[in-house]
């Protein structure tokens, strides 16, 4: 997949490495997070052989969805050279306001229609942060800190702050669809639920915009140097514009998925999950400064926190050391990625 | 550097008007001795993070201190757990106290200079590393304390600092008035000073003209690290309790205060009074909100609405905005409004 254009180059300008393996990981940064991933998981096995059962396995399925589409949200941004924070506030907004919107007024709304209308509610949130990161011209994280206050503090004084534990009935049924059921050598019934599709329908169509369309060349090139992107004639107004109100639909998909999954509507849910999603991106191969990274990698890297984050308990860690973990893992990342690019 | 003046006028403005109008408000209570004392003694924790923020953004390059408040905490929690695992809080309380406050300072320090480290050595993003060591402090915290919140009870000069005055103004706003002083007197006398400010205006520049490039990043954080322990030793003293997640808002208000104040995000500017008074600023909106009633949700709303509107500000100039002349020249100001 799509490795930077700019990188590509360096390549193709034809220093012959010797040892090909490095090489590989310069290009493929992700090929360290699956190693990683494929590691960690070897270990669990082995330390307690739960963790292969067929349940383990679907509940880090189930769990990756949602973090997933906030995670190609955050990359789609990163790739540009911009950082989110405002995703999660995003979808908590989206989510409960929509909740309340079905519950109280349209109670027979088509479940399609609400998912529908929570996806462009996060766009238009979104693109109220592409404006602002645009028009403000200061680093996006200080504008997306002030939008998550903004729309979070929004939420909770003139929307909400009651929980929501019955759901409209459609969108409880959407939660508990099936995509494949059977049952388990102990005789539980084991569900892989239908919004997982959401996911790989997503990434799917993330990785067809940035390599498929111009769109993804502006994103890649604005990351890459935003001065000389917009000498070439990219807009940056217009990738500005795009690219948060796709992180801020995906953040609203991802919301609403959330409560049909969870079975309840909680606006106080998501906020503060937001270092977990940018370390799942970074540990993907992203570089924070732009420019690089790929579908593939996010995918890896959310998969690689979510089973961190289930495993630790497994394998006897405390779930005190989750933070601690997670922490270290991102800054390891960091360095090492920093030093791999150093090389070149 | 001309507006630097203009900068400073302003705030010193908004205080005044801030102050008349909470005392028209109020009917006259908000200017109660009682009241500026309580304010005073709650600015100190705000206003260190956010000049620890404004170093750090000075040092330009997309420098910023994401990790303050946790590194606050995780001072506060380790040094609290150490020392009372060999001193008794109750019966030797000075001998505590200073072995609290020394304890905190050196957490507070060594986790600047590892910021300074990762970043300059490894050249790690400011942004990336901080937020990753925001959250190891914080999970650090979790593992020595087991989450849960660490007694520090009130030894003798632990509590002073947090709650006596000194004619009739509370300890810890003196503290905080002469450490900016001292941070001030550092950035203007001193060549560290100076390589800050030209650091962040040009980096490559700054290589090329032969400064400590990587000494003065880890002097920054350092620095910055060693603001938050001090916040973690007023936290201590104004609370009984540490807690690894005590004042989660802080970080966006810290940022906040050193935009207010004029610091520049992108590096080369940024004054220590002005941080200081848009701090004070901070602090009487926040009471007057206070006053007039509102949920704490209005307020973060409210401070979400202020920073954007403040980088407005800083964008588009606002003298030039206001008078019609210019007016032509500036694209219309995307006033932040409330979602709908």
């Amino acid at each position: 997949m799509s490795v930077s254009r700019t990188d590509e180059l360096h390549g193709a300008a034809g220093q012959s490495r010797s040892f090909s393996f490095g090489e590989h990981v310069r290009r493929r940064p992700e090929t360290i997070t699956f190693l990683l991933l494929v590691a960690i998981c070897v270990i669990v096995a082995v330390v307690n052989p739960a963790f292969l059962q067929p349940s383990t396995l679907i509940d880090i399925g189930r769990a990756s969805v949602v973090m997933g589409l906030f995670a190609l949200g955050v990359f789609i941004i990163l790739a540009a050279g911009g950082i989110d924070v405002s995703f999660t506030a995003i979808a908590a907004f989206t989510m409960y306001s929509m909740t309340v919107l079905v519950q109280s007024y349209l109670p027979n709304l088509p479940i399609v229609v609400v998912i529908l209308m929570a996806t462009l509610g996060g766009a238009a949130l979104g693109i109220i942060n592409g404006l602002l990161v645009h028009h403000l011209k200061v680093p996006s994280l200080i504008v997306t800190i002030g939008t998550q206050y903004l729309f979070r503090g929004f939420l909770l004084s003139f929307i909400g702050t009651v929980w929501i534990m019955s759901l409209p009935p459609q969108m409880g049924a959407f939660g508990r669809m099936p995509l494949v059921q059977f049952e388990s050598a102990n005789g539980a019934l084991i569900t892989l639920p239908f919004y997982f599709l959401v996911l790989p329908i997503a990434a799917f169509g993330t990785w067809w915009i940035l390599n498929r369309t111009l769109m993804g060349r502006a994103i890649f090139a604005v990351g890459g140097n935003a001065d000389i992107a917009s000498r070439l004639g990219y807009s940056l107004r217009t990738v500005h514009v795009f690219l948060f109100g796709y992180a801020g639909a995906l953040a609203g998909l991802a919301g609403i998925i959330h409560v049909c999954a969870n079975r309840q509507a909680n606006p106080f849910d998501l906020v503060g999950t937001e270092i977990n999603v940018i370390a799942a991106v970074v540990l993907g191969g992203a570089r924070i400064t732009g420019g690089t990274g790929t579908v593939l990698g996010t995918l890896l890297g959310v998969l690689l926190i979510v089973v961190l984050n289930s495993v630790l308990v497994m394998v006897g860690i405390p779930s005190t050391w989750q933070r601690l973990v997670v922490g270290s893992f991102i800054l390891l990342a960091a360095a090492f990625f920093v030093t791999r690019q150093r090389k070149k | 550097m001309q507006k630097t003046g203009g900068q400073l006028a302003m705030l010193v403005v908004i205080n005044s008007l801030l102050l008349v109008a909470g005392a028209l408000i109020s009917g006259g209570t908000f200017l109660s001795v009682f009241n500026l004392q309580s304010m005073a003694s709650q600015v100190p924790e705000i206003g260190l993070l956010a000049i620890g923020v404004m170093l750090a953004m000075c040092a330009g390059n997309g420098g910023i201190d994401l990790s303050g408040i946790a590194l606050a905490n995780l001072s506060g929690v380790l040094s609290a757990v150490i020392v009372s695992s060999f001193l008794s809080a109750t019966e030797s309380g000075a001998a505590f106290s200073l072995a609290f406050i020394a304890g905190a300072l050196l957490v507070g320090f060594a986790g600047g200079v590892i910021n300074g480290l990762l970043i300059s050595r490894l050249n790690i993003t400011p942004i990336l590393c901080t937020l990753g060591t925001q959250m190891a402090f914080m999970g650090l915290a979790v593992v020595v304390s087991s989450g849960k919140a660490v007694t520090v009870g009130s030894p003798a000069l632990l509590s002073s600092i947090g709650n006596d005055m000194i004619a009739a103004v509370p300890i810890s706003f003196f503290v905080f008035v002469l450490v900016a002083g001292v941070v001030a007197a550092l950035l203007k006398f001193t060549p560290y000073g100076l390589w800050l400010m030209l650091m962040g205006t040009n980096p490559k520049a700054a290589v090329y003209a032969g400064f400590p490039k990587n000494g003065v990043i880890i002097a920054t954080y350092a620095i910055s690290g060693t603001l938050s322990a001090l916040v973690g030793v007023i936290i201590a003293a104004r609370n009984v309790n540490v807690k690894f997640d005590y004042g989660s808002s802080y970080l966006l208000i810290a940022i906040l205060i050193a935009v207010m104040a004029g610091v520049k995000p992108e590096g080369g500017y940024g004054r220590v009074i002005c941080v200081v008074l848009s701090a004070i600023a901070l602090q009487l909106m926040s009471s007057l909100l206070n006053f007039s009633g509102l949920s704490n949700f209005v307020r973060d709303f409210a401070w979400g609405l202020l920073l954007l509107t403040f980088l407005a500000v800083g964008r588009y100039d606002i003298a030039g905005f206001l008078s019609p002349g210019r007016r032509s020249q500036t694209p219309s100001v995307p006033v932040p409004q409330a979602p709908k």
